[in-house]
């Protein structure tokens, strides 16, 4: 569970994530097909989902899921603007209005505690996608809209872009004295505020820093849709598909969420073309084998892997 | 001086009151016990003074500011620290882990981070938990864990610290230790302020004594005037 | 005209509340013992649903005589599930908000499951079929036969379900766990069996509810959801870990759903979701909650 057994090498981190983003970004979309181009950006997609997700969740253990709603709120902000403000202003406005709506979940729920939130962020997000199809059958009286659709490359740069901020938030955040806070605040709330730590403002604060890089991926990705609506964008999968993400990856480990984000997408692409009609229902199947097997994740299942070859070397 | 000024501090929970217009103070340097039979409202007192719930009415001060409604983090920053009955550590990080935090945001606030190291060292010496830095917490025992807490509260500079039964579930050798560590911070400069069930510990430690009764004070004085009170004898020592 | 109208209002309400009614005791059984905040719980009302539909149309079924057959199927089914997902997850927890966090991921993906298997086994196409589609003359007000045997049915198994929890010794064991799970496993309760009971009761419910249900509206595949959701605000209306609360939040709900309707049809999920919303931050112990 500890953040602390094993701790890789400082400098490692860094080192393999410039070597990585370096081909990404040179090589890659060059000599790459459209199609990888594209499955690439799923990829990014759900590392920004869930990294954001764990910077708050994870060590807390306050399991949102509001995801949906501050993704969705970034797409809708790019297809309502979109075609008014150039396409890095879209991005940072969508990232903007998440950072806000996020800050009112968090002012207004920051005394419930465990299921309580978890239910709250859930019907939050359900709040808000019923709200906008309402509105759009009732007030504009069409329901869904076209995005201004921007080519693959370009969205490409953008979400990795988005992708490296988050990470540099992540890390940042997770070795800071804040990070430890977070940490302390999942083990005991009370403690953590009779040492001096403003526990409130630092829940809000770190979820609302969680839901910024969401909301400025939602509005990248919404240009490649090309049409949305609020089933898509505010779609509930959003938000457990992060949660499951970091499980699988390992939830105190940014490089395992990284590797639980893009190995489920890998996996969901490849279902879709090889079983288009079992992909949900195997979908489901692993979903429940990932929780019921691998409650530590990936990252978890390293580290008892370690601790058994320790544990036979001493014998 | 009066470091902490309690004057007609109640809070009643729905109609009953858990302390009902207590008056107490403590001075700069001291010593002083808190005791009561189970239900007397001592802990509450505990709770009020370090903002973890909010006072029906009264004030309480510290070092001359009214600190009653504050958070307690704002409370942690003006030079109070506490102990908890149950230990709340921070039970999967690491034992210096556990300090540096309360160093990182204890009243000095903006350590630097090789500081907090060499204090946190220190700390742990002197509780006497030296080379279990990388211990996680929740793997300490029981005793270990207390002095954690102790040091850890202590990693915030505090003036006043509250400790909030210190020596429940101790063995004697144990008990005797953590009084040691209670004379080697009041050493240091901390004024103490403590509720303990184990009689003999307390007669022995305090400078003053309060005594709590369905949540009023009953009694007040040194250790000896507290053993021949004919209130508390009654009550509290069932003699 | 006024006063024909409200009680038309009240009546409707009542009606959806019953079933409502079922759906969250339900959903309160499985939450409120088991510990399991099941989102895939609208999926067993599909299949109770599913099942009466099948039994009718293609062997001429009486729905009432569903009731008997698939209810006792999802029954078993909870408690396997239950027996094999859940009580393992739980074993495997370290803690039990541990627990109550990983069980509704898990039951998010038995979800995407069960409804996956409906859309392969009955398509995707909205379904239904006619029974006792005729009318009854209620001093003025017009009632479907089916809506009122429906509700009629609600009372009779809601009236069941309460005695069972009253008077019999495992329905008190039930009320006790809910309470508090160690105690009632001090004196003697074999828990996991009576958590994997509580959870097959739960289903069972919900199936009972679904064949309800499939007489008066339209069935498809992906209809679970929404009961899901309007379960789990019922049971946070009548307080987590209160059953009978659950019962009395489901009729509130029911009735505030029928207003709204009434007022403008689209609204009804969006009012659930406030008066959930509200509720939580206002008063998350429920309407009976201390």
């Amino acid at each position: 569970m500890s953040s602390t057994n094993n701790p890789a090498p400082k400098w490692l981190f860094p080192l393999v994530l410039s070597f990585i983003i370096i081909i990404l970004a040179a090589v890659i979309p060059r000599f790459l097909p459209p199609y990888t181009i594209i499955s690439l950006n799923d990829i990014f997609m759900y590392i920004v989902l869930t990294v954001s997700w764990a910077v708050f969740s994870g060590p807390t253990r306050y399991i949102s899921l509001a995801s949906a709603a501050f993704f969705g709120i970034g797409i809708y902000v790019s297809a309502v603007l979109g075609n008014v403000l150039p396409f890095l202003a879209a991005i940072a406005l969508g990232g903007l209005a998440s950072f806000l709506l996020a800050l009112l979940v968090g002012l207004s729920s920051l005394r419930l505690r465990g299921m309580y939130f978890t239910i709250f962020t859930f019907g939050l997000s359900e709040l808000i996608r019923h709200s906008v199809l309402w509105w759009e059958v009732n007030i504009t009286r069409t329901v869904g809209r076209l995005v201004v659709s921007v080519d693959n490359i370009t969205v490409y740069y953008a979400m990795l872009t988005i992708v490296l901020l988050t990470l540099a938030m992540a890390y940042f955040i997770k070795n800071s004295k804040y990070g430890l806070a977070l940490l302390a605040i999942g083990e005991s709330e009370e403690a953590t505020d009779h040492i001096g730590v403003n526990v409130n403002a630092l829940k809000i604060l770190a979820f609302a820093m969680s839901a910024v890089f969401m909301g400025a991926a939602g509005a990248t990705m919404a240009t490649r849709w090309t049409y949305i609506d609020p089933s898509i964008a505010f779609n509930p999968l959003f938000s457990f598909m992060p949660v499951l993400m970091a499980i699988f990856g390992g939830v105190h480990r940014i490089y395992g969420q990284i590797i639980g984000a893009t190995a489920l997408t890998l996996l969901a692409d490849m279902l879709l073309t090889k079983f288009p009609y079992y992909y949900n229902l195997l979908y489901g199947i692993i979903l429940v084998a990932v929780i019921l097997f691998l409650p530590q994740g990936l990252a978890g299942l390293r580290e008892r892997m370690s601790k058994w070859r320790k544990h036979v070397l001493v014998k | 001086m009066r470091i902490l000024e309690g004057k007609g501090v109640q809070k009643y929970f729905g109609g009953l009151a858990a302390t009902a217009d207590v008056d107490f103070h403590i001075n700069q340097g001291e010593i002083v016990g808190l005791i009561g039979p189970n239900g007397a409202g001592k802990t509450t007192l505990f709770n009020l003074i370090s903002g973890s719930i909010a006072p029906t009415s009264g004030t309480i001060m510290f070092k001359g500011e009214n600190i009653l409604g504050l958070k307690p983090h704002q409370i942690c920053k003006r030079g109070l620290a506490r102990t908890f009955q149950l230990v709340k550590l921070f039970g999967s990080m690491t034992v210096s882990q556990n300090i540096l935090l309360a160093c990182f945001f204890g009243k000095s606030g903006g350590v630097h981070k090789s500081d907090a190291q060499r204090e946190s060292s220190r700390l742990l010496e002197f509780v006497g938990l030296s080379g279990t830095d990388g211990v996680i917490a929740k793997e300490l025992t029981i005793a270990n864990q207390k002095r954690l807490e102790v040091a850890r509260a202590l990693a915030t500079k505090p003036e006043l610290l509250l400790l909030d039964e210190l020596m429940a579930g101790l063995n004697p050798t144990e008990v005797a230790q953590a009084t040691e560590l209670v004379l080697e911070i009041r050493k240091k400069g901390t004024t103490i302020f403590m509720i303990e069930h184990v009689m003999k510990a307390i007669m022995g430690v305090s400078d003053r004594i309060i005594a709590l009764h369905y949540g009023k004070k009953i009694s007040e004085g040194t250790p000896e005037e507290i053993t021949t009170d004919k209130t508390v004898k009654e009550i509290y020592l069932g003699i | 005209m006024g006063g024909t109208l409200l009680l038309d209002i009240i009546i409707g309400g009542l009606i959806l509340g019953g079933l409502y009614a079922l759906i969250a005791v339900g959903l309160g059984l499985q939450y409120g013992v088991a510990r399991v905040l099941n989102v895939s719980h609208g999926e067993f009302i599909m299949l109770g649903a599913f099942a009466t539909y099948s039994l009718y149309t293609s062997f001429g079924i009486n729905p009432l005589v569903s009731l008997v057959i698939s209810g006792p199927i999802v029954f078993g089914l909870g408690f396997l599930i239950h027996r094999t997902l859940f009580q393992h997850l739980r074993k495997s927890s370290e803690s039990m908000a541990a627990f109550e966090g990983t069980s509704i991921l898990a039951s998010f993906g038995l979800l995407f499951i069960i409804q996956n298997i409906a859309l392969l086994s009955w398509g995707s196409d909205i379904k239904g079929y006619t029974y006792l589609a005729g009318t009854v003359d209620f001093g003025g007000a017009i009632y479907a036969q089916n809506r009122l045997l429906a509700f009629l049915f609600a009372i009779i198994i809601g009236l069941a379900f309460y005695f069972f929890l009253a008077r019999t010794r495992f329905g008190k064991a039930i009320r006790a766990a809910a309470q508090d799970v160690d105690t009632a496993q001090l004196m003697g309760v074999n828990i996991h069996r009576m958590l994997g009971l509580c959870f097959g009761l739960g289903a069972l419910m919900a199936a009972l509810a679904g064949c309800l249900i499939s007489m008066m509206f339209e069935i498809t595949p992906l209809m679970g959801l929404p009961y899901s959701i309007i379960a789990i605000i019922a049971v946070v209306l009548g307080g987590l870990g209160n059953i009978l609360g659950s019962l009395l939040g489901g009729l509130i709900l029911g009735l505030v759903g029928n207003i709204v309707m009434y007022i403008h049809p689209g609204l009804s999920l969006i009012a659930y979701y406030m008066i959930f919303l509200l509720l939580i931050l206002v008063r998350p112990t429920g309407i009976l909650g201390k």
